[in-house]
């Protein structure tokens, strides 16, 4: 069978870091970059008769979470440990939750090609982060531990099995990604690990009810790299069938050098994590008015965002989705139109600049909207400088290059580099009467009948005037000078 | 009775190198005790609530603040390494 | 002067250096000679801070001298289980796999005592992890029992308990996960109390089965035992286990006597196993009680005879978790190895004790896949039903009573080969730690054959240490001063 009588068959397990100040179960910090082990403490090393103490702040992130994907918050909830043995791992436990974590059902929502889906969620849990192991950091290959990371706290969210392809996935994850960086409680970042993604892959034959046996794939820190394992994992297990053998139940590491999968050799023997409850933890206990406090002060979240762009700013779906699906742009965009003082055109014009250019040079120098040193107002700005008529498309883009690099405001890039666009009748139309006494023969032929010639010699004149002619005028000046054909 | 491979398997497991005759040794041990254990089986404990959490029902003591504790640091951390590279803990290779 | 110091109970020294009649010096230089002269033979301390002890009661004695004694400890001699971290001194918990391992903190409990001014005389001997019931199972010497040095002391608080009854300290701190301070201080003929779970922080205790293990006094008596814990107990906030109800005042209403307690003798605890000389003597408290007023009530605690089998699955189990920890990485001992499987296994198999690696073995298995409903589930449905029986004893008494153990301390080498046997040594004190109960064990005579101590227990209501101790202080004080044992004459 070819791979197109399979069906795929995949569940996404997020690892999403909180963005609290503490670990999870002591005061260490959660910075990132410090020297290994200078954020711990007998609690995050494990040293004998430390105990773990809950961090608030943990329990309210969760709960924000799972109110906002829909989730059923459990009022009472159970941390329990997954035994097993490695060196970034301290106590010889993570404290994890597995029976009864924090949150039951919900979805996730996301629009793929233009159709509306809805992939629902088992769970949503907390628990604790490992360290970090440093492979070949002495001469003899010997690999070092830091825990600074260790009692980073996590949610997990996982999903059903009903994702049907990588693109899906793709959109799933962009969707959660923009819920959780809208509420707060995660930074989005892919290449950093605090968003972490495992895919459960399996291949079934078209139609068939049951699942195959599915694969645990780890180790994909961006969209592309997920879709490249999930591809070549597909397709492996497709063979492995075809061939006539079995797909084994295994995790695998995603190698991102190879483009392939992999079978862990360290996880051989384990798989038995032997759970149970945490017995250092009472069981943790949700107030229902905490619920209620949660979600009334929930913010507006990506997909409402969208839907209130296309409905109030008529903005087109796809563009609304794209600002609302980065919440900090969508802050960007909400600011730039307030500054702006207009309506739903300067908001298709602000749009249009965020999605396009101003997505590029970001995207290019790979700054986070916090970072750029364009503000809302200059982007209002420039958008008020085109609408006046005083700078044109070419300078305006060259405008926002100078702006996004340098931080300054429109109105002076325009100033000092002269980039002001010419309107002026009778400087334009010595313009004009030069190109055409310079091309008498393409002159002759418009006037014969060759109307596609207007282009040629707009083109001409804005050469000659350096991109800097209004091209209405130009456009209406060389007509009149050229007489109709 | 437990066999000598299950007694590997659980050895294995808990990170524990078992001479032949710790191995032989436990096999017995264990068998005796979880036959021990075994009269358990007497009781009927359909809908009771295991006692996961020895703590009296409803306590709830307070969550901690989500504010930075000053730790022990990366030196006193170290302090009793077997052994380190700059402020890392060493061991050998990890193979993943 | 040292020996008249020596005789004193810890309060009666309290009174003496609250007067000024003694000082903390000369306390401490007094247990420091008794230690010298008898832990050789006894073997309680695994480790004896006589700097340490020395510059402690010279700063209570300049306190004393300013008139700022901090409280009734101030420049008391103690000494804690070596499973009590303490900063900067080194802390094994009976195992090699700790050999010469010095914490950066205090636990808890010894910060109180600490901060309440007493002076660290040392650190006691104990089972490794404190899992045995005689101190055999010390990875560095076996502890032997005052009374009868071929006898052990009962444990895992085996130093904990013949360090008081060889009066070496005037009181000490150890641990009770299934009568580990309630079966040595029977043994040692001292008082040992294990308050409910959740009345003194275990952070900074090396744990061992974390849903049961209990910190708690021993001492020479029970108004002692009472302030030691007075000093001890409360929450704190770095134990979310730790309960957040004001800890009582166990000292107001000790002397008020047993008219009108009502004490629940239950039937189960005087069956079979009972050596009829332990019976003898826990027979006559009782009826000493019934003479001061008290009213014998007969309870019955049904699955108390399954508790010994829910304990062997559920500590094991949660040790085999808290001990993953010594794996060699970030302190401790590391055996030399190619690679990391090696370290790991090597670590563990050359650091730990053969009792460490049965329970974990036992734990491990108790937890894995397919077994887990079976054994580790059941367990603690059962610990359910135990706590349930009791709740419904103390319906109707206040508190209850029976022996701690089956009989008195055994010889050295006793049941060492034979774990079960060992672990039956627990049976009557397993259920108060399986239902997070208070429990105490006070001396109640000798054997009448073997003139060993016999401890009678007493459990409580939880967070009622209160009862239990004025109800054991009424007997204590009915009987008399218990006599000292041979290795403090
Ligand atoms: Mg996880
Ligand atoms: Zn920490």
């Amino acid at each position: 069978m070819p791979l197109a009588d399979f069906d795929v068959v995949l569940g996404l397990e997020v690892h999403a870091q909180l963005l609290t100040r503490s670990k999870i179960f002591c005061g260490c910090s959660t910075a990132f970059g410090a020297e290994p082990n200078a954020h711990t403490c007998p609690v995050c090393l494990a040293l004998p008769g430390a105990l773990p103490w809950l961090n608030r702040e943990v329990v309210e992130m969760a709960v924000r979470a799972g109110l906002a994907l829909g989730c059923a918050i459990q009022p009472t909830s159970v941390f329990a440990r997954k035994n097993y043995f490695y060196p970034d791992l301290p106590k010889g436990y993570q404290i994890s939750q597995y029976e009864r974590p924090i949150c039951l059902g919900g979805a996730v929502e996301f629009d793929l090609g233009g159709e509306e889906r809805r992939v629902r969620l088992t769970r949503i849990h907390m628990e604790e982060d490992a360290g970090k192991n440093l492979h070949d950091l002495a001469a003899d290959g010997s690999s070092g531990v830091d825990l600074n990371r260790a009692g980073v706290p996590l949610l997990e969210i996982v999903s059903e099995p009903e994702l049907r392809s990588v693109d899906e996935a793709v959109e799933y994850l962009k969707a959660l990604r923009a819920v959780l960086v809208a509420l707060g409680v995660n930074d989005g970042n892919l290449e950093e690990g605090s968003f972490r993604c495992d895919a459960n892959v399996s291949v079934k034959p078209r139609g068939a009810a049951r699942l195959g046996q599915r694969c645990e794939i780890k180790n994909m820190n961006s969209f592309r790299f997920l879709r490249q394992a999930v591809e070549f994992e597909v397709r492996r297990q497709v063979e492995v069938i075809e061939a006539g053998g079995k797909v084994e139940q295994e995790t695998r590491l995603f190698d991102p050098a190879r483009g392939e999968t992999r079978a862990m050799r360290s996880k051989e023997e384990a798989h038995d994590y032997r759970y149970f409850p945490e017995p250092d933890l009472p069981p943790v206990r949700v107030d229902p008015a905490l619920v209620a406090a949660a979600r009334a002060a929930l913010p507006e979240l990506p997909r409402a965002r969208a839907r209130r762009y296309q409905e109030r700013l008529g903005l087109p779906a796809a563009d609304a989705g794209l600002i609302a699906g980065e919440p900090e742009v969508a802050r960007f965009f909400d600011a730039a139109l307030e500054a702006s003082g207009k309506g739903a055109e300067a908001a298709r014009r602000i749009a249009n600049w965020l999605n396009g250019d101003v997505a590029r040079l970001a995207n290019e120098s790979g700054l986070a909207p916090r970072d750029w040193r364009l503000s809302p107002g200059a982007l209002a700005e420039l958008v008020g400088l085109i609408e006046a008529g005083t700078v044109g498309g070419p300078g305006a883009k060259q405008v926002l290059e100078e702006c996004f690099r340098s931080g300054a405001s429109p109105a002076a890039v325009v100033r000092e580099k002269g980039l002001a666009q010419v309107s002026d009748a009778a400087a334009i139309d010595a313009v004009v009467e030069r190109v055409l006494a310079a091309s008498p023969a393409e002159v002759e032929r418009y006037r014969a009948g060759n109307a596609k010639l207007l282009g040629f010699f707009v083109g001409q004149v804005m050469k000659e005037m350096k991109g800097k002619g209004n091209p209405a005028v130009v456009n209406a000046a060389v007509k009149k000078k050229l007489g109709g054909p | 009775m437990l066999s000598i491979e299950e007694v590997r398997r659980i050895a294995a497991l808990a990170r524990l190198e078992l001479s032949p005759e710790e191995e032989r040794l436990y096999a017995g041990q264990l068998s005796a005790i979880l036959d021990y254990v075994r009269q358990l089986e007497e009781l009927d404990v359909s809908g009771v609530e295991p006692m996961t959490h020895a703590l009296a029902a409803g306590e709830a003591p307070a969550l901690r603040a989500d504010e930075v504790r000053e730790g022990l640091g990366a030196e006193r951390a170290l302090a009793a390494a077997p052994a380190r590279q700059g402020t890392a803990f060493l061991v050998p290779r990890i193979i993943e | 002067m040292s020996a008249e110091l020596l005789a004193l109970d810890l309060r009666a020294l309290s009174g003496a250096l609250a007067a000024g009649r003694v000082s903390s010096r000369e306390a401490t230089e007094a247990a420091l000679s008794r230690i010298e002269a008898t832990d050789g033979r006894v073997g309680a301390f695994l480790r004896v801070t006589a700097e340490r002890a020395r510059a402690d009661a010279a700063a209570a004695d300049e306190r004393a001298a300013r008139g700022a004694r901090r409280g009734p400890l101030d420049g008391i001699p103690l000494a804690v289980k070596d499973l009590f971290l303490t900063e900067g001194v080194e802390t094994t918990a009976g195992s090699r796999i700790l050999e010469g391992y010095r914490p950066p903190y205090d636990a808890t409990a010894v910060a109180r005592l600490r901060a309440a001014g007493a002076v660290l005389l040392g650190k006691l001997n104990l089972d490794e992890f404190a899992m045995g019931s005689s101190n055999e199972n010390s990875a560095f010497k076996p502890c032997r029992n005052p009374w009868d040095l071929a006898r052990t002391p009962g444990g895992s608080s085996g130093g904990s308990a013949a360090a008081v009854a060889a009066r070496q300290a005037w009181g000490t701190l150890g641990t009770d996960t299934g009568g580990s301070i309630r079966e040595p201080a029977s043994f040692c003929g001292v008082v040992g109390v294990k308050p409910t779970y959740g009345r003194v922080s275990r952070y900074g205790v090396v744990a061992f089965a974390s849903s049961l293990d209990q910190v708690g006094p021993l001492a020479r008596t029970v108004g002692d035992a009472a302030l030691l814990l007075q000093a001890v107990a409360g929450h704190d906030e770095r134990d979310m286990t730790s309960s957040t109800l004001p800890a009582g005042d166990y000292l107001a209403r000790l002397e008020e006597g047993a008219a009108g307690l009502r004490i629940g003798v239950p039937r189960e605890w005087f069956g079979g196993g009972l050596e009829p000389g332990v019976e003898a003597r826990v027979r006559e408290a009782l009826a000493r009680y019934e003479k001061l007023g008290a009213r014998l009530v007969e309870v019955s605690l049904p699955h108390s005879r399954y508790a010994v089998a829910a304990y062997y699955l559920i500590a094991p189990a949660e040790a085999s978790s808290n001990l993953a920890r010594y794996d060699g990485v970030r302190y401790g001992l590391r055996a030399a190895a190619r690679g990391l499987g090696e370290m790991y296994a090597g670590t563990r198999a050359s650091g730990f004790g053969p009792e460490p690696k049965r329970r974990i073995m036992l734990g491990t298995y108790a937890l894995s896949a397919g077994y887990y409903d079976a054994y580790y589930l059941r367990a603690q449905k059962v610990r359910t039903l135990i706590r349930r029986d009791f709740d419904r004893a103390f319906e109707a008494c206040d508190v209850v009573a029976g022996p701690v153990a089956p009989t008195v301390a055994f010889r050295l080498g006793e049941k060492l080969s034979d774990p079960l046997q060992m672990y039956l040594a627990d049976v009557y004190t397993i259920s108060a730690n399986l239902a997070a109960l208070p429990g105490l064990s006070v001396p109640c005579g000798l054997h009448p054959a073997e003139r060993m101590p016999v401890g009678l227990q007493l459990v409580g209501r939880p967070f009622d240490e209160a009862t239990l101790l004025r109800a054991a202080r009424a007997l204590e004080r009915e009987q008399g001063p218990p006599p000292a044992p041979p290795e403090a004459r």
